[in-house]
């Protein structure tokens, strides 16, 4: 209510203001046009009174002084005309002065002084130096500042700088720097007073309006930024020093955060790196309170970017030592502010990091040097709590990643895993992941058992779950996820060097087997694939004329990943680690190792036996066994005997007729393996065959039992099917008059017709006949010999 | 008719002109009435000549018993309106007793006339000098004629002129020092100078600088005292700190001074005197009065 009633009257005073102004600016407008230079100053002094007030807040306060400037820049013009109609600058400059209220005199003074420079009767600098001083006067924070920002709006021009019309004869630019110097103090000094006047309650309010009023101060950064006179040399020894003097000695926690910031955006990057001690000397002496983190920061991502975008400058920034310079100063920030917290040390570091990075790509024993600081920093405070500080971890760990583009350089920095340890569990993950995409995205292929180790000690996070506290549950999407991610980055840790391979494989085993059940599901499977490629890899045994085998041999691969899928039935996934099983008996096949691959086969139907229960489960799983053991020439007629046996047997005890049937025709294949004549048995192919049919009958005849209807006809049509594919194969057991019995057998079906997909089935089989009969051949001439 | 208003008329026409009338500076005075009229001006040491120009009114005679010119330095005091101390009287004789009957011409001369004060108009005394014609006649009374002047006396500058610096203050609550570079100006002068605090312990709200003119007329027990502020001049607006310094300059030349007259003939005195004046937030003012000297320059030709 208070608020809203000050507000009220604020407009009302703003509005009187306003009105009064605009009479006294109408009065001396008609003055102008009558050019009656008295009566115009008369006026426009009367105007300028009412910039005396007290009760507006700056914003209102700027709204008069805007109508101010422009009516002062109308009698400035009018002094201008006056001087060409003969009136003494001089003259002028001492009327003004006759005024008896200070801000309106010296409101006119200024505009006089502009004029006075422009007709050159006297040096620019001696009339800016003595508006400056004359300025003094005003001691009011509010008043002060407007009035002095109005001088050096006017004066921005007609500063004595090189190359201006203004130039004096030697060295004028000094002057014009001192002038804006000295402008920049006094106006700082007002600003910084404003904090310590009204009441202490009102200090939001306050520092409110002080940060309204903040670029009125910082532009006479601008201004100086802007001087061609201000070279390096300049800025070095009097520009720099002196502002920052100014801000040290201000003590003032807005204007010092303001002010350090503005020198660092308004000033070229150039000049930074070459007065980088003398700017990050002056940080430990700021107040506590400020935000230095920011400005170091910011000073920081400057550089960088500077870095980046010229390249040719990168040798100044070594021959400064920018970096070690940084790094001190940090430590020495940090040192003095005691109490700083975690994310303000953390997001230094962090941007410290980034600058190294971009301008030190090649000195990983900088971003190293940085990790270890920060470590320093972080030792004795545990594991941070602090989201957005273990963000801001995250993204410091992230940025060697984002530069390199390859982890393995990040794997040279001995400090990486230190600071990683200050993460919590969940972070760790988040890091974890933010690493192995860098790695998936830039393909990199990370070839030694060393470096991968490191890698695994980098994202043990997701690797298992020691320190992790119980309870905190993952949430199973996000798990799934990260495991997916950890399964795709198996595939990058390779090596062309067997040997290096096995390492590699033996290390990420180690790991993974701590990872608990629940990670070896994802993990397992890649690492299998990727040590049966490694099998695959290996040459000939009987080409290996160094005998190396001793170090990598296929046999020490197998053993070694019968113990990795061993692991796994402890998981709840038996299904996993039985086609695991398969594929490396299979691979087995391929490397002739016929023990090994009946040992996985033995273990694969242990499994079958003992985990696959389910009735669907057990004929897909039949069905791969079935499918690999067909392709397997490794075995002795033994070994492959009793392997088909039980396959058989398997098949046979299948809970559903249709199943059963299904799987016994195809295990008429394990009898007819093409290009390999000792296992070509079409007596038992056929013997298979018979059988399916007859269990397919019995299908029939129960299904028309139970539901009163005949069954199906899809399962004769089917074993139809496996007869054609052996009768074409030239089997001599099949016969034309098997197979034509068969479709005899089919078109007798009552319910063919009853059923549209068995019918459409039984159709295409036909067609399929024809088709081949077509194609001529010696294929051709077989399905000729069919008669439908 | 005619002859009824010419009853009434003065019986001749007397003019007063100066010999150098043509080329001499003309300032404005303020006359009694308030009206300023355009008067010669002259210094001491200056000679006064002219004529004076005795017109009868036509088909009239001027009958007199002599015919003199004076020049009068006066002093009137306006608790004792209308009567002039004459300090400067000097007088020329014209004419013997006689008639006049047509246009007539006296040339006059005070050569190197001491002048040693002023003219001056103030709150209670003014001092004036006038040239006076009189007609002395023995039945019609005798008829006079006023023609007024101003003097100015100018002053070299002086040799020592010292800067009025002092230290002032209030205990644990205020502490300024003030300088101004001289302790005598003149009238077009202007005044510099600096006001440093050395301790602030209160809230400001403005300082200025005032002129005050202290015109004392009368001796002894009948002083009367009156003091002007002549230009009250803002030279800070808003309080400062420890250490701050406020410049001052303050054309003299807007104010209508004059030089500082200590005593003249002992009938009045015009002092000058500076005044800092600080004003707090609560409105009390803290002040330190200086009396400086104010005398005039001879001023450029061309300006």
């Amino acid at each position: 209510m208070i608020a809203d009633g000050a507000g009220e009257d604020e407009e009302k005073w703003l509005a009187a203001g306003a009105a009064a102004f605009k009479q006294n600016a109408f009065y001396m407008q008609r003055a102008i046009d009558s050019n009656n230079l008295k009566d115009a100053l008369k006026y426009s002094a009367q105007m300028l009174s009412e910039l005396r007030t007290s009760k507006l807040s700056p914003h209102k306060y700027y709204d008069l002084y805007m109508r101010a400037f422009d009516e002062l820049r109308k009698l400035e013009i009018f002094f201008m005309e006056e001087t060409r109609r003969g009136c003494s600058v001089i003259e002028l400059y001492e009327l003004v002065q006759h005024a008896g209220n200070i801000l309106p005199r010296l409101y006119l003074l200024c505009t006089a002084g502009s004029v006075y420079i422009k007709t050159k009767e006297a040096p620019a600098k001696e009339i800016l130096k003595d508006l400056v001083e004359m300025c003094r006067g005003i001691q009011h924070p509010l008043r002060g500042l407007f009035l002095r920002s109005y001088l050096a709006q006017i004066s921005r021009d007609k500063l004595p700088d090189i190359g201006s019309e203004y130039e004096g004869d030697a060295d004028t630019v000094t002057d014009a720097v001192e002038f804006v110097l000295l402008n920049f103090t006094e106006m700082n000094k007002l600003w910084v007073r404003m904090q310590h006047q009204g009441p202490a309650r009102d200090k939001e309010k306050r520092e409110k309006e002080r940060s309204e009023l903040r670029d009125l101060v910082g532009k006479n950064l601008h201004v100086l930024s802007q001087l061609e006179g201000v070279d390096l040399d300049m800025y070095r020894d009097t520009v720099l020093p002196r502002v920052l003097e100014q801000i040290v000695n201000c003590r003032d926690e807005i204007a010092q955060y303001y002010l350090m910031d503005c020198i660092i955006q308004v000033f070229p990057d150039e000049y930074h790196l070459q007065t980088l001690d003398v700017l990050l000397g002056a940080c430990p002496q700021l107040q506590p309170s400020v935000d230095i983190m920011t400005v170091l920061s910011r000073l920081m991502e400057r550089l960088s970017s500077y870095a980046a975008l010229n390249t040719e400058v990168l040798p100044y920034f070594l021959q400064v030592e920018a970096f070690s310079k940084l790094n001190n100063a940090i430590g020495k920030v940090i040192e003095a502010q005691e109490d700083m917290p975690i994310l303000s040390a953390v997001t230094l570091y962090s941007s410290l990091l980034k600058f190294t990075l971009h301008v030190h790509p090649d000195r990983l024993d900088y971003a190293d040097q940085v990790l270890g600081s920060c470590i320093k920093q972080l030792s004795g405070k545990g594991k941070i709590h602090d989201t957005r500080a273990t963000k801001e971890l995250v993204t410091l760990l992230s940025a060697p990643l984002e530069k390199y583009n390859d982890v393995v350089i990040a794997l040279k920095l001995t400090n990486y895993p230190l600071v990683l340890d200050y993460l919590d569990s969940e972070n760790k993950r988040v890091m974890a992941t933010v690493i192995i995409r860098s790695i998936m995205k830039n393909k990199t292929i990370i070839a030694t058992a060393e470096k991968v180790e490191a890698l695994l000690e980098l994202i043990k996070g997701l690797i298992n779950d020691l320190d992790e506290p119980q309870g905190l549950e993952v949430d199973e999407d996000d798990f799934e996820e990260e495991q997916n991610s950890v399964a795709r980055l198996i595939h990058m840790l390779y090596s062309d060097d067997p040997e290096e391979m096995v390492k590699i494989i033996s290390v990420l085993k180690n790991h993974f087997l701590t990872g608990g059940p629940k990670r070896l599901k994802f993990t397992i499977p890649p690492l299998v694939v990727s040590a049966l490629k490694l099998i695959r890899r290996l040459p000939e045994e009987g080409d290996n004329p160094f005998g190396k085998e001793a170090s990598v041999s296929a046999t020490k691969i197998f053993q070694f990943l019968n113990q990795i899928i061993e692991a796994l039935p402890s998981a709840p996934s038996p299904d996993l680690a039985f086609r695991l099983y398969l594929q490396c008996a299979e691979a087995a096949n391929k490397c002739d190792e016929e023990p090994i691959a009946y040992e996985f086969f033995t273990q694969a139907y242990i499994l079958y036996e003992e985990e696959i229960s389910d009735s669907k489960a057990q004929v897909t799983a039949l069905q791969l066994i079935i499918g690999t053991l067909q392709r397997m020439h490794v075995f002795g007629v033994e070994n492959r005997d009793t392997l088909t046996h039980k396959a058989m047997g398997y098949s046979a005890k299948l809970l559903k007729k249709p199943d059963q049937c299904r799987a016994v025709y195809t295990c008429s294949h394990l009898f007819w393996l093409e290009d390999h004549e000792t296992i070509q048995d079409g007596e038992r192919v056929l013997r298979c065959l018979k059988r399916a049919l007859k269990i397919a009958n019995s299908a029939q005849q129960m299904t028309s039992a139970a539901r009163g209807s005949t069954g199906s006809v899809t399962l004769f049509i089917e074993i139809l099917n496996k007869y054609l594919y052996f009768y074409e194969k030239g089997i001599p057991q099949v016969t034309v008059e098997s197979v034509e019995s068969m479709i005899q057998l089919i078109k007798n079906e009552e319910s063919l017709t009853s059923d549209p997909s068995a019918e459409s089935f039984f159709a295409s089989t036909l067609r399929f006949m024809e088709f081949q009969k077509q194609k001529g051949g010696v294929v051709g001439d077989r399905y000729e010999q069919i008669k439908v | 008719m005619n002859y009824l208003l010419g009853a009434f008329k003065p019986a001749c026409n007397i003019s007063i002109t100066f010999s150098d009338g043509k080329n001499r500076k003309q300032v404005p005075m303020k006359k009694e009435n308030g009206q300023t009229a355009l008067v010669p001006l002259f210094q001491s040491q200056e000679t006064l000549s002219g004529k004076v120009c005795i017109e009868p009114y036509q088909g009239k005679k001027v009958e007199h018993n002599g015919l003199k010119v004076e020049l009068l330095g006066q002093i009137e005091m306006y608790f004792d309106r209308g009567n002039f101390y004459d300090f400067t009287s000097l007088v020329r004789e014209l004419d013997v007793p006689g008639d006049i009957y047509e246009r007539k011409t006296y040339p006059f001369e005070f050569p190197t006339v001491e002048m040693p004060y002023e003219t001056y108009n103030g709150v209670n005394v003014r001092l004036r000098y006038v040239l006076k014609v009189t007609v002395t006649r023995g039945y019609a009374g005798s008829i006079f004629e006023y023609q007024e002047f101003m003097v100015r006396n100018y002053a070299p500058p002086p040799p020592i002129n010292n800067s009025i610096k002092m230290e002032v203050g209030i205990e644990d609550c205020l502490h300024i020092e003030f300088e101004y570079n001289k302790s005598k100006y003149h009238l077009k002068d202007v005044i510099l100078g600096k006001i440093y605090f050395l301790l602030v312990r209160i809230k400001m709200k403005n300082m200025d600088l005032e002129i005050r003119r202290r015109e004392s007329t009368g001796a002894g027990a009948n002083t009367h005292v009156e003091t002007e502020t002549l230009a009250k001049f803002e030279l800070m607006d808003g309080t400062p700190v420890r250490g701050e310094s406020i410049p001052v300059r303050l054309f003299l030349a807007p104010y209508d001074l004059t030089p500082t007259h200590r005593n003249i003939n002992n009938k009045f005195s015009v002092k000058y005197y500076l005044n800092l004046v600080l004003v707090d937030e609560e409105d009390r003012r803290y002040f330190k009065q200086q009396e400086i000297t104010l005398y005039r320059l001879k001023e450029d030709t061309s300006s």
